[in-house]
């Protein structure tokens, strides 16, 4: 079967953006990705979006994008699973690739997160939960992280510095990404010193919502041969899982059984173990999400997560280099874009074009994005030409 | 009358409507699969196991272990004014797992990982419509409202 290849890449600036509109920010990701490849509009088939429509106040986003990017009348669809919801987008261009149906699809993830008002957040964030049994009671996604993290101090004796260390890690690497919401670097003292927004998690053990977009153009094999300009980055692994959507259902509290899964599949696919993999994008909603990655990815043992950033076994120079983009910490989330952003700095990385932030010798990456409270897990795995 | 359920609802219509009806007289019920007896908790009307539509409630003990916890200091619509607040996820003695608020009998430096805790049903005092929940207590704590109506 053909293998599926990116030929392209766009990435707006991450933050907050009142200046253009959801399509805007699209339109920007999808100029910069044709540029990237030298490519002709006239190559694409079709688009996939990723987003998450509740944030917006445009309905049906798909069409007035495709609109927007002048491509009608060619096929355009929306996928949607929360946080992953740009991996599931790569996922279904994958597929549509796979199954010779698309031979060059554009996969765009976006989010406008800034439109809402202060208490239409709010009352979106009371819903985050299963809304039957448990957000009734004022859960809260950095509270459902926060009782993993309880409980992953629990188990193992993780603690509040180690998860400070992620932040720190993240924010040393969004310095050195010019697209990123947050260029700073920060200190150790002052995460922990930061307000508490659900015990043991404060403000700087969670991710910035921001707005944004980011395109990746796949290809099948013989389409991105021609195209690709012998810089073409292969998707040979692509894992996809799913778990309970209540915690009250969840086989463990200390880890994602989807990550899991995902990787399982996706290691199989690729050929590889965990111990190939020489980058990574990993999910770090909150820096205990990164620490459980670590675990579910294989990259260490369960429980040896919290010393694994300690020991700076994620920077660049320890085993598995980490989110040295900033991960979602620093570079923000806009949702719907995320995982196609990570799949943006898997092709600089392979392609060996990420300047400060480089990982020596990458040939082999890995991003692992999660919707939700890991309802919803992808992994993905690229490989260079 | 699942309206009833929660401190805020968000869910009027399910198959499992009687539960809050059982929960303000001050039981808390589990379901049991007609067909192939599975325990479910949260209730659940249509069967995970063998898919069967029958089902039946049964009573639990409310006593669990806790197994995890916060404290929610950024609050959602709703909880505004309840924040800082205690939440728990405990695993029931029966069967299954479930989330509640901390009550008065726990203080929050007395909240530790696999402690044991009761169940107790609560009826909310402080709006003039029905509001039933419930929190967790020490053992050996009783369902201590009456229901006013």
């Amino acid at each position: 079967m053909s293998k599926v290849g990116i030929v392209g890449i766009g990435h707006t600036v991450f933050g907050r953006r009142s200046d253009a509109t959801v399509q805007e920010l699209a339109f920007e990701a999808y100029r910069d990705a044709l540029a990237d490849g030298a490519l002709d509009p006239a190559v694409i088939e079709a688009t996939v979006i990723g987003s998450v429509p509740e944030y917006h106040k445009q309905r049906s986003l798909a069409g007035v994008i495709q609109e927007y990017l002048n491509l009608n009348p060619k096929p355009t669809w929306l996928t949607e699973v929360a946080c992953a919801s740009g991996s599931a987008a790569i996922r279904t261009a994958w597929l549509s690739i796979k199954a010779g149906v698309h031979d060059v699809v554009a996969v765009i993830g976006c989010q406008k997160m800034t439109e809402l008002e202060t208490a239409e957040i709010l009352a979106l964030m009371g819903r985050v939960g299963d809304v039957q049994w448990e957000s009734g009671f004022g859960t809260t996604f950095p509270g459902y992280y926060a009782m993993f993290a309880q409980r992953h101090m629990h188990e193992f004796g993780t603690t509040a510095e180690q998860l400070a260390q992620v932040a720190v890690k993240n924010h040393y690497y969004g310095a050195r990404n010019p697209k990123a919401l947050f260029q700073k670097e920060i200190t150790a003292d002052k995460a922990l010193a930061s307000d508490p927004v659900a015990s043991p998690l404060t403000v700087y053990d969670c991710c910035a919502n921001a707005d944004g977009a980011a395109c990746v153009i796949l290809a099948g094999e013989s389409a991105a041969r021609k195209l690709g300009g012998g810089r073409v980055v292969w998707l040979e692994g692509n894992g996809c899982a799913s778990a309970s959507m209540s915690v009250l259902r969840r086989s463990s509290l200390t880890g994602l059984p989807s990550a899991r899964e995902a990787a399982a599949q996706a290691y199989r696919m690729a050929g590889i173990t965990a111990r190939d993999v020489k980058v990574a994008e990993v999910h770090d909603c909150f820096t205990i999400a990164e620490i459980m990655a670590y675990e579910d990815l294989g990259f260490c043992a369960e429980g040896a997560g919290g010393a694994f950033v300690a020991e700076r076994q994620s920077y660049i120079g320890g085993s598995t280099p980490v989110n040295v983009d900033g991960g979602l910490k620093a570079k923000g989330h806009p949702v719907g874009a995320t995982g196609v952003s990570m799949a943006c700095e898997m092709v600089h990385q392979l392609r060996a074009e990420a300047g400060a932030r480089q990982v020596p010798g990458a040939d082999v990456g890995l991003t692992h994005n999660v919707g939700g409270i890991g309802q919803y897990c992808f992994v993905n795995v690229f490989v260079k030409d | 009358m699942f309206e009833w359920f929660g401190k805020v609802n968000y869910c009027r219509d399910t198959k499992v409507d009687g539960f809050a009806t059982h929960l303000r007289a001050g039981r808390l019920m589990g379901s049991a699969c007609s067909g192939c007896g599975h325990l479910s908790y949260p209730p659940r009307a249509d069967c995970p196991i063998c898919r069967s539509g029958e089902f039946a409630f049964i009573e639990l003990s409310g006593k669990g272990t806790l197994s995890t916890y916060t404290t929610i200091f950024a609050a959602p619509a709703g909880f505004t004014q309840d924040a800082p607040f205690h939440l728990g996820v405990v695993d029931l003695k029966e069967a299954g797992r479930l989330l509640a608020p901390f009550g008065d009998t726990i203080g929050p430096t007395e909240i530790t990982i696999d402690m044991a805790v009761q169940i107790v049903p609560r009826l909310c005092d402080e709006t003039e419509s029905i509001k039933v929940y419930y929190t967790l207590e020490k053992p050996g704590t009783t369902w201590f409202k009456t229901d006013p109506a």
